[in-house]
């Protein structure tokens, strides 16, 4: 029963370091598969752990600090769509413009603030979200092998947790079954087609970087007022790229970015585990090797030696009417 | 397919359009520090006092400059090939892993010798780590973009390695290498000049910065006056008509790349070898993102990088002092202004060309 355990604590510690990747890598999702590339994952979770971090302090409600972070996010997605969808400029460039302002607006407006050198105060309390226990633990957790993962793995994370697997399916559902996002991954591919059936492909677009803003803001709120206690600078940590290199992987499909985001969860769990521990045979393997892993897997899967990824097809290109 | 050309007459493209959006970036810069309840014209007034007001402001205004002459000019060389390279700060990383392993292997030489061979292996290995990059893209398809991010992460990690487990000083608890032989490294500015019986501050300005101006007029003589530099503009117009014309846009793709890390690569020369004189962990701060900026302010032309690269250094350098006195306003906001000068200048260009060219419409009488 012990290695049932040990497995059911490793899946644990996967599932909470990949749900701010999966939340990310949504919202590149969604904004892709509408045909702007959002290089800004990054700087939209940290502006919402910062916000959220600070409305949640004072205001001593963690849901608060959720609402607050989506608004940041989305404000920030807003600019990004003046910028990329109203006045066709270019989207890598809008995507480091919001990464940097991230950066520098939560440093200042944080040291200004509170004068702790970029934190915000510690949460306390209702100011966090709870750990929610899943109805039947009690029952189920006698079940062998089943019981601990159940009750240690899959029971008794926070509500972002869960919000964001409820974000997935969601997605899932939508882009694939409702007439919005059938029309939402045509304009992805083809806008010009879109809009000659009369739909407005700047709608469409906008509705997209929108519901990625809510997504970075649950992404960015659950690292801040969930996993830590308060916002630290640079908290993201590359978090908002890795989820961008999911996206790849997962060839721009919900369902498959779940597990590449599980993957590269699990890889982080592993190189925290693994850290100083000498394997047989192998001897001492660098932590820095497994975190390198998520980036040069991507590297090699885009160049086409493993797999090959195909992005939406106007993914990138400002769309404009033909005159 | 195309937006509609907003014409403009050269003079307000090269210089009006990025002047206006520099000054709304400094406008949105001057209300965050109104928010946080401080005065912006005393905030500018220490500023320019604290990087131009003294000698000592200058020649520490000049070396952040020479830091961001070479990233800038790193980034404008890929623009010119329609490439945009992000992977600054990697390349730098691995120029400086690249000119610790020449300074500290090599370390017998006399200075005559170690000192350009250790420029050239930083210049090798920012020349290694874009032209991967530009490889895969030429010939396998992947995006430069999302290629150049990766190698950053990908250098990021590796320099810690290197510096924590093969490379770092012995009995150290910072991740940095043993210093560099004195041979190694580059005379300070007020060393240079004092030797003429000009007595300077010391400051960490150093011959890098000479290293960089000469990188400015080397682009300028590559990009305009040179056949390479033709071929490179002709497939960053269009690379079907320059295929057309009998270059080969993935050789170009590849050899901008290269040049472009390698412009990178003078950062590390000026910090490591420069400054330093050891590699440290990070010392790339932020230099490689700024360059963007630089870049896009100046048009991609090496006068307008040397310029909007003085301005950085400015900031850069005032907002240093500024931090001094004003604790909450901190040299954070280098980076929120540089953030706003590439969403201005860069992504929102259209916008601050049609507005130039309604006034000058309005100027007019049209």
């Amino acid at each position: 029963m012990e290695i049932v355990q040990t497995l059911a604590v490793i899946l644990d510690s996967t599932i909470r370091l990949s749900i701010p990747l999966l939340c990310a890598a949504l919202a590149g999702l969604w904004s892709e598969r509408s045909g702007v590339v959002d290089i800004g994952l990054e700087g939209k979770m940290l502006i919402a752990a910062f916000a959220s971090a600070v409305v949640a302090y004072h205001s001593g409600s963690a849901w608060a600090g959720l609402g607050a972070g989506m608004l940041a996010a989305i404000a920030l997605s807003l600019v990004h769509g003046f910028a990329a969808i109203t006045w066709r400029g270019n989207q890598i460039v809008s995507g480091v413009a919001i990464n940097m302002l991230a950066v520098g607006l939560t440093a200042i407006l944080g040291n200004a603030w509170y004068g702790q050198g970029g934190r915000t105060p510690n949460l306390e309390g209702t100011a966090r979200f709870a750990e929610l226990e899943l109805p039947l633990v009690g029952a189920i957790k006698e079940i062998p092998v089943l019981g601990p993962i159940y009750d240690i793995a899959i029971s008794g994370h926070t509500a972002p947790v869960y919000l964001a697997v409820l974000a997935l399916v969601l997605t899932a559902l939508t882009l694939k079954h409702t007439r919005f996002g059938l029309r939402l991954r045509a304009v992805g591919e083809n806008p010009a087609a879109v809009d000659t059936a009369g739909v407005s492909v700047a709608g469409l677009r906008y509705a997209a970087v929108i519901i990625c803003g809510a997504l970075c803001g649950l992404g960015g709120t659950y690292l801040a007022v969930s996993q830590s206690a308060g916002f630290l600078p640079q908290m993201t940590a590359g978090k908002g790229f890795i989820a961008l290199a999911a996206v790849i992987f997962a060839n721009w499909r919900p369902w498959p970015a779940l597990f590449a985001c599980l993957l590269f969860g699990l890889l982080d769990a592993v190189a925290i585990r693994l850290q100083g521990v000498v394997l047989p045979g192998i001897g001492q393997v660098p932590v820095q090797a497994i975190q390198a892993l998520p980036y040069v897997m991507t590297v090699v899967l885009l160049a086409g030696f493993i797999g090959r990824a195909t992005p939406p097809k106007a993914s990138g290109l400002p769309y404009v009417k033909e005159r | 397919m195309s937006a509609a050309p907003i014409d403009l007459p050269r003079w307000a493209d090269t210089a009006l359009v990025p002047l206006v959006s520099v000054a709304a970036a400094l406008v949105v810069a001057g209300l965050v520090v109104l928010s946080i309840g401080e005065s912006p014209l005393e905030a500018t007034a220490l500023l320019l006092k604290g990087s131009l007001g003294s000698l000592e402001g200058l020649g520490f205004t000049l070396y952040y400059t020479t830091n961001f002459i070479f990233t800038g000019l790193a980034v404008a060389v890929a623009f010119h090939a329609g490439l945009f390279n992000i992977g600054g700060e990697g390349q730098a990383t691995i120029a400086g892993i690249f000119a610790a392993l020449a300074c500290l292997w090599l370390a017998p030489l006399p200075g005559i010798l170690l000192v350009p061979l250790a420029i050239l292996a930083a210049a090798a290995g920012g020349a290694l780590w874009a032209f991967i990059p530009g490889y895969l893209q030429a010939t396998r398809g992947s995006h430069v973009v999302i290629t150049t991010i990766m190698f950053n992460f990908i250098a990021a990690t590796l320099i810690v390695y290197l510096l924590v487990e093969v490379m770092g000083k012995a009995g150290s608890m910072q991740p940095e290498t043993p210093d560099f032989p004195k041979q190694a490294v580059l005379t300070p500015i007020h060393e240079l000049l004092g030797a003429f019986g000009l007595k300077l501050p010391s400051t960490p300005l150093n011959t890098a910065f000479l290293l960089a101006l000469a990188s400015l007029v080397a682009v300028w003589a590559l990009i305009y006056r040179s056949r390479l530099g033709y071929a490179i503009r002709t497939v960053g117009a269009n690379p079907r008509a320059a295929a057309y014309a009998g270059i080969s846009p993935a050789r170009i793709i590849m050899v901008a790349m290269a040049i472009s890390g390698a412009l990178a690569g003078g950062l590390a020369v000026n910090e490591a070898m420069g400054v330093q004189h050891r590699l440290v962990l990070d010392f790339t701060a932020g230099y490689g993102f700024v360059g963007i900026a630089v870049a896009l302010m100046g048009r991609g032309h090496p006068v307008g990088v040397g310029l909007a690269a003085l301005l950085f250094g400015v900031l850069y350098q005032g907002g240093a002092e500024l931090s001094f006195d004003k604790p909450t306003i901190t040299r954070d906001m280098v980076v929120v202004i540089g953030g706003i000068v590439i969403l201005f200048a860069g992504a929102l260009d259209g916008l601050f060309r049609r507005l130039v060219a309604s006034v000058l419409a309005v100027g007019r009488g049209g």
